[in-house]
């Protein structure tokens, strides 16, 4: 028990700290120019990697499963400018409908 | 409160609305994680004060399935400090958003999760603080109240992969991404990202691949704008 504590707390403790380390450290303070032009490229390269690990990402390995049928399915409602939430909705679906017939 | 309130200013919450959909797929995953984690071993009480400090999915699964293989401590605090890692250049990202004192910001800081984060990117790296402290909470309020259902009444629900949800966040992520691709040097670091993500899975342990693909921000250095 006191195991599965140790790791509740070092690992709570690691995350508050990644989480807080922009905002308590620079806060609304203006970054230089080089460095902002930088940090504005991180949403999306961030985003492509989550995109990219959350699709094809396993244990050390790259899987190609039924997450891919619901990311394609998920791509071309986003090109039909479907909302959000309908987006997420139609690649849930195609996931699980792909994921029921292999 | 710290900035004037403009007419076309999105509220806190517009942040809420924007993440409901997002919220019951967190939700889901935050009562399948209550159930591993309690066939793991980990007992009631601790996913409960994980899911609500530590607040990431993919490092508390990683510590569920470490911990139910039997494989030690260390490699799950590990596993999941390195998965949690890229929280660091996320929140840097968002720095900008978060004013007064160091408390308040640590605090509000917490609110900072995948979801929210990209539901409040804005493009150019601009982020709106309200729709990411919206959208933290109610996710917040989804993953610790999914763990609670989750530990104690887990058996009862789905599995949240036969409902497909594993591949309703990467197209998430992806529809939040495109209308960021339209300057030519996003799309650009968004390609060499992904790319370095892609090569990386296989050889590196889960978390580090996001990590490593930051470098690709590099390319703002180049000088032309963004």
């Amino acid at each position: 028990m006191s195991e599965v504590w140790l790791v509740v707390l070092v690992v709570g403790i690691a995350t508050w700290a990644f989480k807080a380390a922009g905002p308590v450290l620079l806060g609304d303070r203006e970054l230089p120019e080089p460095v902002a032009r930088v940090a504005a490229l991180l949403a999306p390269v961030l985003l492509s990697a989550l995109v990219v690990t959350q699709t094809v990402g396993g244990d050390n390995e790259l899987v190609l499963d039924a997450r891919l049928a619901g990311v394609g399915v998920g791509a071309v409602a986003i090109a039909a400018r479907a909302p959000l939430a309908l987006v997420v909705v139609v690649a849930a679906l195609a996931t699980a409908l792909t994921r029921l017939v292999s | 409160m710290s900035s004037p309130a403009l007419g076309s200013e999105p509220r806190y919450r517009d942040g809420i609305r924007a993440a409901i959909a997002v919220a019951a797929t967190v939700w889901f995953f935050g009562a399948s994680f209550g159930l591993l984690a309690r066939a793991s071993g980990m007992g009631v009480l601790a996913p409960l004060v994980l899911s609500a400090t530590t607040f990431a999915g993919s490092a508390q699964f990683a510590i569920t399935s470490i911990l139910g293989a039997g494989s030690g401590t260390a490699a799950a605090i590990v596993a999941a400090v390195l998965l949690n890692a890229r929280y660091a250049p996320i929140s840097i990202s968002v720095a900008q958003l978060f004013h007064g004192p160091r408390l308040r910001r640590l605090v509000e800081s917490q609110l900072i999760v995948d979801e929210s984060w990209a539901l409040a990117s804005r493009g150019g790296g601009r982020f709106d603080r309200r729709i990411l402290l919206g959208a933290g909470l109610l996710l917040y309020v989804s993953w610790v109240s999914g763990t609670a259902v989750g530990v104690l009444a887990g058996d009862s629900l789905g599995d949240p992969k036969s409902l497909g949800l594993d591949g309703a966040f990467p197209a998430l992520f992806l529809a939040l991404l495109v209308p960021q691709l339209r300057a030519p040097q996003a799309a650009l670091a968004a390609v060499v990202g992904g790319t370095i993500a892609l090569v990386l899975i296989p050889v590196t342990p889960p978390g580090t691949p996001i990590v490593a693909a930051s470098a690709a921000c590099l390319l703002g250095l180049r000088g032309s704008k963004p």
